[in-house]
């Protein structure tokens, strides 16, 4: 590059996907319409749990219009039941059969029993009204707790609840908590939320002369197309999966779900494309939910606060069935249990439970949010047990800046880190003591005023295989990536990546990698994703893995075009091909710059056929990259909140974020990630929770009382960032998709508590909804 | 949305409107701004046979000083109260959801549906306003403190159409109304209305409002006789407000328990009192 042209990485570009999206010209599954499709609507169950008795589709069936009324039996011939793809080494997993359609019973509300299919959407969801079920009720397991103790099962065949139990342990936990002079114990709630994705899911399923087509709304179109074609018994190949552009996902299209199934399987059988939508109260009560977990936590430290010793034993609840991935979640915070902190002996105890409940999964963040909480929950709370200042109690234990990479106590290694400059920065923004005098000041005049800090680290980038795959955490698939660039004729640049991004804004970040290594413009660089039909294998977008691991494999496969290049350029240019460099849009001999070739010269001769010897023609490269680590994002949050004391209610005033996600790609892209992941966090500290009543029946079944944060609850968000490179790929990069999430709710608990402190509050769960908080204050107050 | 199947009619006046309701029978709907009667029927939790939309009917959409009262008109839209001079009813619109809401749904929908979570029935009762009502044996006046008779129940009969809603002018009142919500654009959990009058420094009428409350809107009784002729200070309000859940029964839900509910009623009672006495 010459001195003058910018890099386009690390530019705030404007996102590449953002025209066809606010004009309304992007295309989801909805917008994609097949001549003959039928329609497709699922009958529920209405239960939490009971017995089918009988299914009575006579009415259904005879309506007009109406093709086929399908039950768990009519698919009888299916491969097997809905995949769960952990198999961790060592560990028992109970893993009852889950099927597309139920089978015999059915085990929490919405569980499908039945599907319509008919020319019309209208008149299916009016047969499906007709579809006669008689159940037998049987006895609910709701209480995560009282499920775990015993009877009434849901699975009776079991004879228990458990799914699982699995330990991660480091240190010698005994001696830490003999060494420790103050041990506390609290009892931290991750309550149950949904991932709520603004389009929910839809699939549109087209099975002709022995090939199928899927489109589906999902995170992972690889993957769906693994397990159908197993399921269905076809050829992996014969499979073609598409995810068009999709409107959200949160994780909760990170799954292979039973309507994918369903509609593959339906148009195979009847011979016409299939297409469902998914509704709203569908998606509340069947799409995978996230978080649910009790945790009994126990710190030990010294009296000049050196932590010794952290237990934490988990109880889950994984709800009805195991889905794709829901017993491992848990075991993704396990990693990070001890957060930003050289703690000696760090265990956890999980132990999974089935409840009648809709199944658990990947939720935005996925056990790093709530091992995150806890930790950062348990600082405050010991600083104040040892009468020492939060943030010093955090530094006395921050893992120092020249330990990196620093191997910690559950056995991986944080890539990179420097906490103390996160903490440093963040305070350059929040004046403590400025703060605190204007929180007594308030107090006088009745307002409840309070600031929480989280300093969180996190670990993301799923990959690489060798620690993900079956040999190492027990998932069924290694967690590289892939990436393929091919620049045409005319020196524009087509990229296919494995990720399947699905608001992220990837599009725009990888054209800034391929096109400052490439000496074009970003707006010539495509980006496809998301269709197992063009690039090649992928593994999709889900822990914050698409930049560091895919976004690390585009730049690994544009560098081999670039070398590729670089010689045809050498052989025309008669210089050495470790001469070529790229600079002012022009391949050129370093130092003189004023004779080069741009990239569509370079094509023109790759694709003409005048290479140099030996060479093979063509212009395009592909890789698949496997790196050798995680990443490790990590920062300082602050939060500031108002509590109004007569009637419990939260409000965020201030709200500061100083994240390290490494080299910034594009600080726009990262600004909406932490954006959205923070309100992901204070959504789910003070208003969203899946709450289900004690006979299982779904209580928040819409955005009625699904209590989704909107722009009018949350703060203006105040950003800034540290710059820590990684080391784990070539560009320095690190995942940001989760990090806001993961470190939010701490910072705002700590922020209540601290607010609530002169009334006597020293402890509280989520979610912090007024009603609680109200309570949380008289109880204190009657003490 | 995929709603039940139903027969659509639009008419252009109130006797149209009249007349299609008796003659569609017991499953017929007047549409008006749609916001709570489609909602319903997307989760088809209602499926009339037939929609009869009034939303065209002319000469309904406006607000009017009559003498010592206002007359609003049936299709007003929340968002047209909020912006106009009727004392209360505008600040009680004002915090109704969010602007897409204000600017399709009506104070006549909003009395007609009858929810005791809604804003406006509770204010129209707290200033002992009434309603207009036409039917196939003409015009009737309905006063608000008949209207509401159970949840989701009032007192206009299936082939009744609300055409007008009738307040006081209350000059020389003051006014507060205190909602409680989780979110800007939620129903209210429980909301306080009031007005209040005040010479040489007494309470001289006191009109107190209950949203949420009971399976109605609720008047505040205890409250007002309470304070009625009580000097107008922060501590004949705060043991005024005291009383706010007397006689009231509310159900527990999601966000509140019937303690908690009736604790807010209190809280938001003396709020609202303060609000209203509070100088212009
Ligand atoms: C997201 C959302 C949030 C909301 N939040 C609030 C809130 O915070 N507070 C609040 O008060 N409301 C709220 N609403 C409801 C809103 O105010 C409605 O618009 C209003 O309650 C009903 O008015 P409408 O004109 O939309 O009535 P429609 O939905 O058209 O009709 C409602 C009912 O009244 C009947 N009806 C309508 N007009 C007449 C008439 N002239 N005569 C006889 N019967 C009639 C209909 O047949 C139907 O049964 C909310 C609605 C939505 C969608």
């Amino acid at each position: 590059m010459s001195a003058t042209a910018e890099p386009h990485v690390g530019r705030p570009l404007r996102r590449k996907e953002d025209p066809r999206l606010i004009t309304g010209r992007a295309r989801y599954v909805d917008d994609i319409s097949l001549p003959g499709t039928l329609w497709a609507a699922f009958v529920r169950s209405p239960e939490a749990h009971a017995s089918i008795v009988s299914i009575d589709t006579s009415a259904a069936t005879a309506r007009p219009g109406i093709h086929a009324v399908l039950t768990g039996e009519d698919m009888a011939d299916l491969a097997g039941p809905l995949p769960m793809a952990w198999a961790p080494p060592g560990v028992e997993v109970n893993n009852p059969p889950h099927w597309p359609l139920a089978r015999g019973s059915v085990k929490h509300v919405g569980d499908p029993v039945a599907v319509v299919l008919g020319e019309d959407r209208y008149a299916v969801v009016d047969a499906a009204e007709d579809v006669i079920v008689a159940y037998e009720p049987l006895p609910v397991a709701i209480d995560p707790e009282q499920a775990i103790a015993g009877a009434p099962y849901v699975h009776p065949e079991l004879g228990t609840n458990q799914v699982h139990s699995w330990t991660l342990a480091g240190g010698d936990l005994e001696a830490g908590f003999a060494a420790a002079d103050v041990t506390i114990q609290r009892r931290v709630i991750n309550h149950r939320i949904a991932g709520a994705p603004i389009e929910p899911r839809g699939v549109l399923a087209d099975y002709r002369a022995g090939a199928l087509t899927l489109h589906t709304s999902t995170q992972v179109p690889h993957f769906v197309r693994l397990f159908v074609a197993l399921l269905l018994g076809l050829s992996e190949e014969k499979v073609r999966v598409i995810a068009p552009e999709v409107g959200g996902g949160f994780g909760a299209k990170l799954q292979v779900y039973g309507e994918e199934i369903v509609a593959c399987w339906a148009s195979r059988a009847l011979g016409r494309p299939v297409k469902w939508i998914e509704t709203r109260s569908e998606n509340m009560s069947v799409t995978h939910q996230g978080r649910d977990q009790i945790a009994t936590v126990r710190m030990g430290a010294t009296r000049d606060g050196q932590i010794t010793a952290y237990h934490v034993k988990i109880l889950a609840d994984l709800g009805a069935y195991n889905m794709l991935l829901t017993p491992l979640i848990p075991s993704l915070g396990a990693f990070v249990m001890g957060g930003c902190y050289k703690i000696g002996a760090v265990t956890t105890e999980i132990t999974g439970v089935f409840t009648n409940k809709c199944p658990t999964d990947a939720i935005r963040g996925a056990g790093r949010p709530e091992a995150t909480h806890m930790i950062e929950v348990m600082m405050d709370q010991m600083a104040r047990e040892l009468g020492i200042d939060r943030l010093d109690l955090r530094r006395r234990n921050f893992i120092p800046k020249e330990d990196f990479p620093a191997a910690v106590a559950t056995g991986v290694i944080y890539d990179s880190g420097d906490y103390v400059a996160s903490l440093d920065k963040l305070l350059e923004h929040v004046d403590v003591d400025a703060f605190r005098a204007e929180q007594a000041q308030l107090r006088e005049q009745g307002i409840y005023r309070g600031i929480g800090f989280s300093t969180y680290t996190e670990i993301c980038g799923l990959a690489p295989s060798r620690i993900t795959g079956p040999a190492g955490v027990g998932v069924g698939a290694g967690l590289w990536e892939s990436a393929m660039v091919r620049v045409h004729n005319t020196g524009a640049v087509t990229v296919y990546t494995g990720t399947s991004p699905h608001g992220q804004g990837l599009e725009t970040a990888f054209a800034q990698i391929v096109a400052d290594r490439l000496g074009v413009d970003p707006s010539v660089v495509e980006v496809i994703h998301g269709d197992t039909g063009t690039g090649p294998e992928g593994r999709g977008t889900y822990g914050s893995r698409s930049l560091a691991n895919g976004g690390e494999a585009v730049a690994k496969a544009t560098d081999k075009v670039v070398a590729k290049a670089a010689k045809i350029v050498a052989a025309e240019l008669e210089a050495a091909p470790e001469d070529i460099e790229v600079s002012g849009g022009k391949f050129s001999v370093k130092g003189s710059p004023e004779k080069g070739m741009t990239l569509a010269e370079v094509a023109g001769i790759a694709y003409i056929g005048a290479v140099p010897e030996g060479m093979e023609p063509g212009l395009e490269e592909t890789t698949f990259n496997d790196p050798e680590n995680f990443v490790f994002p990590f920062g300082a949050h602050a939060c500031i909140v108002d509590v109004d004391t007569a009637t419990g209610k939260v409000n965020v005033v201030r709200y500061v974020a100083v994240d390290d996600c490494g080299n910034p790609v594009n600080p726009l892209l990262i600004a909406g990630q932490v954006h959205g992941g923070i309100a992901y966090g204070i959504g789910q500290a003070l208003y969203e929770h899946v709450v289900y009543d004690d006979d299982g029946q779904l209580v928040t079944g819409s955005f009625v009382n699904y209590a989704l944060p909107t722009a009018a609850e949350l703060p203006n968000f105040e950003l800034d960032h540290t710059i820590t490179p990684s080391p784990s790929n070539s560009m320095g990069v690190k995942g940001v998709g989760e990090a806001g999430t993961i470190a939010a709710t701490p910072a705002v608990t700590n922020a209540v508590i601290d607010a609530l402190a002169p009334l006597g509050v020293d402890y509280i769960n989520m979610p912090l909804t007024p009603m609680r908080v109200w309570r949380t204050i008289q109880e204190a107050q009657a003490r | 949305m995929i709603t039940a199947e139903f027969d659509y009619q639009r008419v252009s006046s109130v006797a149209d409107a009249v007349a299609a309701l008796q003659a569609g029978g017991e499953d017929a709907k007047l549409l008006a701004g749609g916001h709570s009667l489609v909602p319903l029927m997307k989760l088809r939790l209602a499926a009339p046979s037939r929609l009869i939309d009034i939303s065209g009917v002319p000469g309904l959409a406006g607000i009017e000083r009559d003498g010592a009262q206002w007359r609003i008109g049936a299709l007003t839209p929340h968002a047209r109260l909020a912006a106009s001079d009727v004392g209360l009813l505008n600040r009680v619109a004002a915090t109704i959801a969010d602007p897409q809401v204000r600017n399709r749904g009506t104070i006549g929908g909003s009395l007609a549906h009858g929810d005791p979570a809604s804003d406006l029935p509770a204010a129209v009762l707290a200033l002992d306003g009434s309603v207009v009502a036409h039917g196939p044996d003409g015009e009737r006046t309905i006063a608000a403190s008949a209207f509401f008779s159970d949840y989701m129940e009032t007192a206009l009969a299936p082939d009744e159409m609300l055409c007008e809603v009738r307040v006081p002018a209350m000059d020389g009142y003051g006014f507060g109304y205190e909602k409680f919500h989780r979110r800007a654009e939620d129903w209210a959990v429980v909301a306080v209305a009031a007005a209040v009058k005040v010479l040489d420094g007494a309470c001289v009428d006191v009109r107190v409002a209950l949203t949420n409350m009971a399976s109605t809107p609720l008047r505040a009784g205890a409250v007002e006789a309470a304070l009625r002729g009580q000097p107008a200070t922060a501590e004949a309000v705060a043991a005024a407000a005291q009383r706010a859940a007397e006689g009231t029964d509310p159900p527990a839900d999601l966000d509140a328990d019937a303690d908690y509910k009736c604790h807010l009623a209190r809280v938001l009672c003396e709020r609202a009192l303060v609000a209203a006495l509070a100088p212009a």
